[in-house]
């Protein structure tokens, strides 16, 4: 078919002495101001949840919990000390027993209800979620709140199936867990670690990430209402010295940890030589790889949801962009485009895409991170999108021409920020994804099924997406290989950490 | 030999236009539906929504008792005092182009557009649907909406559906065209993707690309608007030919022609939130327009049968 080779237009694209053609993405059709308006129904002051009950912490003293959108304080919060979290282990050893023998069924009523009471009260979360930690109430809204909910309706249809969990096999819960969740998805990880111990008969102490306790604190008022029998389940509040209190208290049987490496690191130092059981879900520096026959528009929604999905605030974000040469060019043009529309701002406003950098600290590493990537010599390309004056941000960032030695295609962001590297062969591209300390996802872009069937047996991570990228479900197993830790979570792989089998 | 059979050249087409994810496109598009249109961004959209629509009828029932009221209401869709822009144009067939244009009359800015090419089949010879096209565009007629030959597409004659549309270009003279693929009929957003380049290589600046006839069971969607759009923004990236869209049929209200905007204004930019670049093609759609206009005024809404019917809905 000669004709259609030579129907090709014959004009080139840039002629000379005339710009290339370029698309406006201006302020013809500005959106106006939707902020949610839901009350998130605060409280000025936070106190633990131990026994079922909330209590003045022992220690008297409470911290400041801020807006990272306007740097405001929201509510001040309980302050717990040694005494305390011996007091939440007391009552969770204590509550251990008797939910223990509870029927299955019965188990599994509390869970469903709380389910439920959590989807009644969902926009009030979305809102003091988005308050909380920054990121856009689009996200809490259609993401956080409804994912944590169908972790608990998930586990609470296990709850009286735990004979069929390993065939053959008994099972029983470990007793006490201890647990220790990250600022990220502060509600989403309560309910991925809450929920499969509770359905298995454990009892639990949790400690919420110092800078985002209140949805865990508003949680504590649904199992309240749930009728949920005291002590099952404790919220004890306060920065990294609370956390070591947890893990290192002798009660718990299992730890459970998701956070940074180093951390991780921390708490497996402390449990050597204990009898403790332990999990962690780690960090990440994901390799998402793009062949030149991806469905590209596509592939290109799925970077950007893959590394500017809260903020890049992901454990498994995409940050690092496997491109195949003959579409790398491609690529990077259709990003810059797609950035150009990207909203950053105002988290509560329904528009917004990209919300606040949860904490000052963490807007400094990413700062310095930036500052190093552009020093060792990467191309550094952001939007220019104007910013709110007030509160944490930082635009989307695109970082070109990164080699493997860089500090940015080695080590966490946590960020916004895009790391870009190219690949000629597929061994080329599995090599670089697998060239990292971490291992707890990867994504894959190809029009190709065979393809996509062997990368995901050779690429090192425990999540591989297949054309799509950041798909979560509570009956899919997550977590990592290497330095992204061990031990899983959703499915029944997720269960089987927090079961004893005889 | 290979080069000459059809899935030889289905390849080669398929394969320098890339693919598209169905998945992925679905859930780009269902972004769009979560973009929160309020006060004068929803006024500027409703408004700029009414001046992109091609006011459609389409029956064998048609008057030119009809098509008059038609074009009344296409230029002047209201009261006077609720301050809206005429519509872009009105679609009718190639029978009722000189009744349109008496009604019209010249110098109202109101566009007459006509189906021809054996709408909506295009199962006609080709000198026939040609000699259509001249006899709507001599009777008045100043943009054409011509069907593709979608028999040849799925059979990989490529070149015979691009010889054809370009014969048809011919054929309009100084009439802009709008290729209709016909996308229910196509099937695949690959086969949609494929068949938009078909034709953007061969039409003019100021033509259009158009989604669907409004005769089948699946007309205009988010899902193949997107795939159309993200094509003429390839076409336009890579040539500097700017290609107007228009999606037909299906689009009943406000709500979702204002999601339809939100894709250009994302997918292309601003350049195309004008009606010489995209226009809908639609007539239920107008009135919806027009009473959300209303009810952003007065703040309430006012009972359907406030607002003149000009055609009843394909």
């Amino acid at each position: 078919m000669p004709t259609l080779a030579k129907k090709t237009p014959s004009r080139p694209a840039s002629r000379p002495g005339r710009p290339a053609p370029e698309l406006i993405f201006g302020d013809l059709w500005p959106f106006d101001p939707a902020p949610e308006t839901a009350d998130p129904k605060l409280k000025p002051r936070y106190d633990l949840f131990i026994g079922g009950r909330f209590v003045v912490p022992q220690t008297g003293k409470y911290f400041d919990s801020i807006n990272p959108a306007n740097e405001k304080k929201l509510a001040e919060i309980a302050l717990a000390g040694p005494a305390d979290v011996d007091a939440a282990y007391a009552a969770a050893a204590k509550a251990a027993g008797p939910w223990a023998r509870l029927p299955g069924r019965e188990r599994a009523k509390y869970l469903f209800r709380l389910a439920r009471l959590l989807q009644d009260r969902a926009r009030e979360f979305a809102v003091a979620e988005t308050l909380d930690g920054g990121k856009p109430i689009k996200e809490s809204r259609d993401f956080d709140v409804p994912m944590a909910a169908a972790h608990f309706f998930y586990h609470a249809g296990w709850a009286d199936k735990l004979e069929y969990l390993a065939p053959g096999r008994q099972v029983a819960p470990l007793g006490v867990v201890g647990q220790v969740i990250p600022w990220n998805f502060p509600l989403l990880m309560l309910a991925w670690k809450i929920a499969p111990a509770l359905a298995l008969g454990n009892t639990v102490v949790l400690k919420p990430a110092e800078t985002t306790s209140i949805t865990c604190l508003k949680f504590a008022e649904i199992i309240q209402e749930a009728g949920l029998p005291s002590g099952v389940v404790n919220f004890v509040t306060g920065a990294g010295d609370v956390g070591a209190a947890v893990v290192n208290h002798p009660v718990p049987a299992k730890i459970a940890f998701t956070g940074s490496t180093d951390v991780g690191k921390i708490i497996m130092r402390a449990l050597a030589g204990t009898d403790k059981k332990l999990t962690l879900e780690l960090g990440g520096k994901a390799a998402n790889i793009v062949f030149d026959d991806a469905p590209l528009d596509q592939a290109v929604e799925g970077i950007v949801n893959g590394i500017f999905f809260n903020q890049g605030h992901v454990c498994c974000a995409g940050s690092r962009l496997l491109v195949h040469e003959p579409v790398a060019d491609a690529v990077l043009a259709k990003l810059k485009r797609r950035l150009a529309v990207l909203k950053v701002g105002d988290p509560l406003d329904k528009n917004t895409d990209i919300g606040a950098i949860n904490s000052a600290a963490q807007l400094q590493r990413i700062r310095e991170l930036v500052a190093a990537g552009e020093a060792e010599g990467a191309e550094l390309f952001q939007p220019a999108c104007r910013l709110p004056e007030k509160g944490f941000y930082f635009r989307p960032t695109l970082f070109s021409g990164v080699s493997m030695s860089h500090r940015i295609a080695r080590e966490e962001i946590f960020g916004p920020v895009l790391s870009i590297l190219t690949f000629r062969t597929v061994e080329e591209a599995v090599e670089k994804a697998n060239n990292t300390a971490y291992g707890l996802s990867a994504g894959v872009w190809t029009d190709k099924g065979s393809r996509t069937l062997k990368l995901s047996t050779e690429l090192k991570a425990g999540v591989v997406w297949a054309n799509t990228y950041n798909k979560f479900d509570p009956t899919s197993p997550f977590g990592g290989y290497k330095e992204s830790g061990f031990g899983r979570e959703g499915g029944r792989q997720g269960l089987l950490d927090y079961a004893k089998l005889t | 030999m290979l080069a000459k059979s059809s899935s030889a050249a289905l390849r080669r087409l398929f394969d320098a236009v890339g693919p598209v994810d169905a998945v992925g496109i679905e859930e780009r598009v269902a972004k769009y539906g979560t973009r929160s249109i309020k006060k004068n961004a929803k006024l500027w959209g409703l408004k700029t929504a009414v001046s992109m629509v091609d006011l459609t009828t389409l029956e064998g029932k048609d008057t030119p008792g009809k098509v008059a009221s038609l074009c009344r209401k296409a230029v002047q869709p209201h009261d006077a005092d609720l301050d809206v822009p005429r519509v872009a144009a009105v679609c009718v067939y190639p029978a009722m182009v000189r009744h349109a244009r008496r009604a019209l009359g010249t110098g109202t800015g109101v566009k007459i557009a006509s189906v021809a090419t054996a709408f909506p089949s295009g199962q006609a010879p080709l000198e026939t649907r040609l000699a259509e096209v001249r006899a709507a565009v001599a009777d008045g007629a100043d943009e054409i909406d011509m069907v593709i030959n979608r028999g040849a597409f799925l059979a990989g004659e490529f070149a015979a559906v691009q010889d054809e549309i370009a014969a048809v270009v011919e054929a309009c003279g100084p009439a802009a065209l709008k290729v209709i693929l016909e996308v229910s009929e196509l099937e695949t957003y690959d086969n949609i993707r494929a068949a938009s380049f078909l034709a953007l290589q061969v039409i003019r600046p100021g033509d259009f690309i158009k989604t669907s006839t409004g005769k089948t069971s699946l007309n205009a969607t988010l899902g193949n608007n997107q795939v159309m759009i993200d094509a003429i923004r390839d076409h336009y990236l890579d040539t500097g030919i700017a290609i107007g869209m228009k999606p037909a049929g299906g689009i009943r209200t406000a709500k979702q022609a204002l999601t339809f905007l939100v894709a250009v204004k994302e997918t292309l930019g601003d350049a195309w939130l004008t009606n010489t670049r995209y226009r809908f093609g639609a007539s239920s759609l107008l009135n919806d327009l027009l009473r959300q206009l209303a009810k952003e005024k007065s703040g309430a809404y006012q009972a359907p049968y406030y607002f003149s019917e000009a055609a009843e809905s394909y």
